[in-house]
């Protein structure tokens, strides 16, 4: 499956030689052509650059970062948002915790503005983003108040969700000024909070959610980009995890390693410096299998890979993706 | 006060003779048209109809009679008072159930019984029974509303009025001065028992520019005051959709109805008005807004393949920063929910409120007539946004299959195939998931609808076109059945219809045509082209691989039916014949009406290209369009071919694809002779019945018989039998060269 535009975190390097028959075309002629070449070469880029410390991650907050390590995130794909501002961030706050609240108690009207015992925060996070051209991420919190407010207790977060665009500009330049692309949602909290606050974007952006899922692929793409990761230590192990589709219950079979070998054997695989290329990856994963192979007389490339963990970041099939350290570079 | 009241009424009266023109007006007109009509009745012959008529001058006699005597109030010391008032009641009542009233009778009515001249128990039986004949005045409810600020009526009566008010709303002529009165209902929302009925009449009453902070926060009072009221819940939820950036509620899924008891009263009663009314007076056009929010709200990831719900989108919303402008301009702006008819869409098409989530428009007919003449790209990009998403995600050779999910997602596609249809263009999306999902489709699920998105493919270069569709296409074709290649056949023929439209509308608008797809007519014509040769190539494969299907040849010729008679019909200079083996199979087939098909064809090439030829010596436009003389060569290749086979009977004179000998190895020495429109493979049989037709008794009659005169006859008899084609291509392409047939049967 060719699921909509996960290539957030790699730029590409295309060879297109295509006319250029775009010139000052519109945005919906541009998406099309973006379309026909995307297709052109189907399925996917065959090398990725390994992107590199940019003037751009100094703006970011580690605070706030941080916030966003160690959670499990369920992604989504997102259309461009109408209409947006990032001016009025504290009236969608207002907005949204109005309509929060008259949706949590049916048929209760609410005035907006009014103090609740939830509260929404919009907030921007800053240098999340690959290129200066690519939208500002900004992140959405429920909160909920504490009721004894005299004690100085922290507001218990409830729902987290954050929309960015890394690396985007090829998705960029097919949209109008009308639109705020940011094609990546990640969604942490329940899921009655995840609907709502899905449901008010689309109202009120007319933008549109759809689950994402992480194809077999892309999970050994990721499986290699992060075993080639430097780390200053390793808090787990890699572990990969592959289904077997058979009656009645499928059959898991999780394959760990020790980090430090996953990245010996990367790094007698990768020979391109500076990017990671398909055969690089492929070669990677062969490794890996003819290893279980020879142990266990299992061809792992006829199952299916549904995870991958590493110290770095895990990922799950079903659109779960888990960051858990920085790079130490 | 008696006389103020009286020349207060005069003026009133006045100012409805002005407002409501030429209708009776006044209480003395009425009586006056009364006794005409009563002389009228004098002259009727039929005694059934006259008896009919002088009851119901008797009845209307009597209301004049019960109104005054209303008007007048009661007789202080009168003895049969009740008896009087009895009669009286129950004249109004008969009269009011069967036909209705006046205005001018309830005007007066209504001031009888909000005034608290009688009892209760009249006022509430005169409240019950004031039913309009045709329509209310506007200025009868401000009299009636004006005694309830002097407080003569008792509760119950009020409530009843504003439940009779509710009931009658759509029958007041007016509604101007009523709004302006928002104020004063607002204000009774106060009384406990008021207010449901208060809150139904305002429902009905608000408008944009009465939701104001200082009512919502007394609403949001009167909520924590009461609880959780329907009918406070439906006003409030108006409020909100009138102005989302102050309040937010949402209704409860359940909940369907929301006043409940303000109607039933007159239900029958309001249905005959209506009935008596239609056609002489509109229906209102501010229907009320129902509680749309109420619909289905059932979360689930993919629930888009029920299109949103049509909801405006507020101005307000997003941007904080409205202009005095926006808030002008605001105050005229229709919401969608209002809009019904084509009329409204045509008044108020610069001022309507666009949906908030634009796909909704996919549902409204309505508003796919805006659509087609927006030039906003926002728009279209919003809608091509969501609609590859939702292409994407419903799916089926995506996700798991389910008989359920695949039903869903064909009537989806049907719906977006109609709105194409509809503005005559193709999506982006569309075309995107085309590309996006051939690699993956089995060629079966969803076949009629998938095939129909092909033939939507915008207008564009071929050869981009080609290796995302073509490559991926091709193989199923081949590996298909006969019902897919055919499928695929008119898909791809409606695709070619579609471009052609496309181009020839454009070509006539903007004739240095501004679309960066193609800066050249030369250009789009060789895409055309492209296209055409390509579905030639799958033309040549599938008859091979079909062994020349007669099913296949005739969706293969309806194909190049089309695509003969491009410059004729589409103004587009290109001439494009179809391979040698489509013609051969056709010309050789063993079914008539093939052959027929393709005489026409023949026939309508030859109308274009003389036509063409004619205009490239008339005016030089069009410079590119160059009629190369390979396709000349090979068009005359085919006329030969045709009109040896068909009349000289020397077959393949001119370009031998087979060498004689062969043919004449097999024995068949005749073969020169053995070629024409008798002894032509599909034609026998009629060559035989028209020799049974011609001579019955003489059943050994060769033939070869049919020369000369016969040959003639036997024409006329194959164009009897429908063979319309080969009368065209005859009469055109035969006896202009060849004047003499007789001969040539030699």
């Amino acid at each position: 499956m060719d699921s909509c535009d996960f290539r957030g975190l790699t730029s590409r390097r295309r060879t297109s030689n295509l006319k250029n028959y775009f010139v000052g075309a519109t945005p919906l002629q541009k998406r099309l052509e973006l379309v026909r070449r995307q297709n052109s070469d189907f399925p996917s880029p065959s090398r990725r650059k390994i992107p590199q410390c940019s003037q751009l991650q100094e703006d970011i907050d580690p605070q706030k970062v941080a916030f966003l390590l160690h959670k499990q995130w369920t992604i989504y794909s997102l259309t461009p948002l109408y209409k947006f501002s990032y001016s009025n961030l504290k009236d969608y706050s207002r907005l949204l915790s109005a309509f929060i609240v008259a949706e949590k108690q049916k048929g209760v009207a609410v005035e907006v503005g009014e103090d609740f015992n939830i509260k929404v925060i919009f907030s921007t996070l800053l240098g999340v983003k690959g290129t200066q051209r690519d939208h500002e991420a900004f992140l959405v919190q429920i909160l909920s108040k504490s009721q004894s407010s005299r004690e100085h207790r922290e507001d218990k977060v409830l729902w987290t969700g954050w929309f960015c665009c890394v690396f985007g500009e090829s998705l960029q330049e097919t949209v109008s000024e009308d639109f705020t692309c940011l094609p990546l949602f990640l969604a942490n909290g329940a899921e009655s909070n995840t609907s709502l606050i899905r449901d008010w974007f689309q109202k009120t952006f007319d933008c549109c959610f759809s689950p994402l899922a992480i194809s077999a692929f892309n999970l050994s793409w990721m499986a290699a980009m992060w075993t080639a990761c430097k780390m200053d230590r390793y808090m787990a192990t890699t572990e990969f995890l592959w289904s077997v589709p058979c009656s009645p219950q499928s059959l898991d079979i999780s394959y760990a390693i020790h980090p430090e070998d996953a990245k010996a054997l990367w790094e007698s695989v990768h020979k391109t410096p500076g990017e990671v290329t398909q055969e690089e990856v492929d070669l990677f994963m062969n490794c890996l299998y003819s290893h279980f192979h020879r142990h266990f007389k299992i061809h792992l490339a006829a199952t299916r890979l549904v995870r991958v963990s590493t110290s770095v970041a895990s990922a799950h099939t079903d659109g779960k993706i888990k960051v858990s350290l920085n790079r130490s570079n | 006060m008696a006389t103020q009241r009286v020349t207060r009424n005069s003026q009133q009266q006045n100012r409805i003779s002005q407002g409501s023109n030429s209708r009776q007006t006044s209480l003395l007109d009425w009586m006056v048209k009364d006794k005409s009509g009563n002389f009228k009745s004098v002259l009727k012959e039929s005694s059934s109809v006259e008896d009919s008529t002088r009851t119901d001058d008797r009845t209307e006699g009597a209301l004049q009679v019960a109104v005054g005597y209303f008007q007048k109030g009661p007789k202080k010391a009168s003895l049969s008072k009740d008896k009087v008032l009895e009669k009286h009641l129950t004249t109004v009542e008969n009269v009011a159930l069967s036909n209705g009233l006046a205005p001018e009778a309830i005007d007066i009515l209504l001031n009888v019984a909000l005034s608290g001249k009688f009892g209760n128990a009249v006022n509430s039986r005169i409240l019950k029974c004031m039913i309009p004949e045709s329509h209310i005045s506007e200025d009868s409810v401000l009299k009636a509303v004006s005694w309830l600020c002097v407080d003569k009526c008792s509760g119950n009566t009020k409530v009843l009025f504003y439940r009779w008010l509710v009931a009658m709303f759509d029958f007041i002529d007016h509604k101007k001065q009523i709004s302006s009165l928002y104020g004063f209902f607002f204000a009774s929302l106060q009384d406990d028992t008021l207010c449901p009925y208060v809150c139904h009449l305002l429902y009905l009453l608000t408008k944009r520019e009465n939701v104001k902070p200082f009512r919502v926060r007394k609403l949001l009072d009167l909520q924590a005051k009461m609880g959780m009221q329907p009918h406070l819940q439906a006003l409030l939820s108006l409020y909100k959709f009138f102005a989302p950036t102050l309040i937010s509620v949402s209704l409860p899924v359940r909940k369907k109805i929301f006043f409940n008891n303000s109607k039933n009263l007159w239900t029958s009663a309001s249905l005959a008005v209506r009935l008596r009314n239609q056609g002489a007076f509109p229906e209102p056009l501010n229907l009320p807004l129902r509680p749309t929010t109420g619909r289905s709200l059932k979360r689930k990831w993919n629930s888009h393949s029920v299109i949103p719900a049509l909801n405006s989108a507020n101005k307000e919303y997003g941007e904080k920063t409205a202009s005095l402008f926006d808030y002008l301009s605001s105050e005229r702006s229709l919401p969608l929910e209002q809009l019904q008819r084509f009329p409204q869409l045509l008044e108020s098409i610069h001022c309507l409120e666009l949906p908030s989530q634009m796909c909704s428009v996919l549902n409204s007919p309505l508003l796919l007539h805006y659509i087609n003449c927006v030039k906003d790209e926002s728009i279209l990009l919003r809608i091509s946004y969501w609609l590859s998403q939702a292409l994407q995600e419903e799916c089926v050779w995506y996700n798991i299959n389910n008989y359920e999910q695949e039903k869903e997602f064909i009537n989806f596609l049907d719906l977006v195939i109609r709105v194409q249809c509809f503005l005559q263009e193709g999506f982006y999306s569309c075309e995107a998931f085309l590309y996006k999902s051939l690699p993956l489709w089995d060629g079966s699920s969803c076949r009629s609808q998938y095939l129909q998105l092909l033939a939507w493919i915008p207008f564009s270069s071929f050869s981009e076109v080609k290796p995302l569709l073509s490559d991926h296409l091709a193989p199923l074709f081949f590996t298909s059945s006969i019902y897919f290649k055919c499928s695929v056949l008119q898909s791809l023929q409606e695709l070619l219809q579609n471009w052609l439209l496309w181009l020839s509308t454009d070509a006539h608008v903007q004739p240095t045509t501004d679309s960066p797809l193609e800066t050249t007519l030369g250009g789009s014509m060789s895409s055309v082209s492209q296209l055409i040769e390509y579905t030639g190539w799958l033309c040549v494969v599938a008859m091979r691989l079909e062994s020349s299907s007669t099913l296949l040849l005739h969706f293969i010729l309806d194909f190049y039916e089309k695509v003969c008679d491009i410059y004729i019909n589409y103004d587009l200079p290109i001439v494009v014949l179809f391979p040698p083996v489509i013609f051969h199979s056709a010309l050789l087939s063993l079914d008539a009406t093939i052959l027929n098909q393709l005489c026409y064809i023949m026939y309508r090439y030859r109308n274009n290209w003389t036509a063409a030829k004619k205009n490239r010596y008339l005016q030089k436009a069009k410079p590119e369009f160059s009629l190369s003389s390979k396709i000349c060569k090979e068009y005359n290749y085919y006329l030969t071919a045709m009109v040896c086979c068909l009349w000289t009977s020397r077959p393949f004179k001119a370009g031998v694809y087979t060498d004689p000998e062969t043919i004449e190895n097999t024995g068949g020495t005749q073969y020169k002779s053995t070629l024409n429109i008798v002894y032509h493979p599909s034609l026998l049989s009629y060559a035989a019945s028209f020799l049974l037709q011609e001579s019955p008794e003489e059943m050994t009659e060769h033939l070869s018989s049919i020369q000369g005169k016969k040959w003639n006859w036997y024409l006329d008899y194959l164009y009897s039998e429908g063979f319309q084609g080969l009368k065209l291509f005859i009469k055109s392409s035969v006896h202009s060269s060849v004047p003499k047939p007789e001969e040539n049967t030699e």
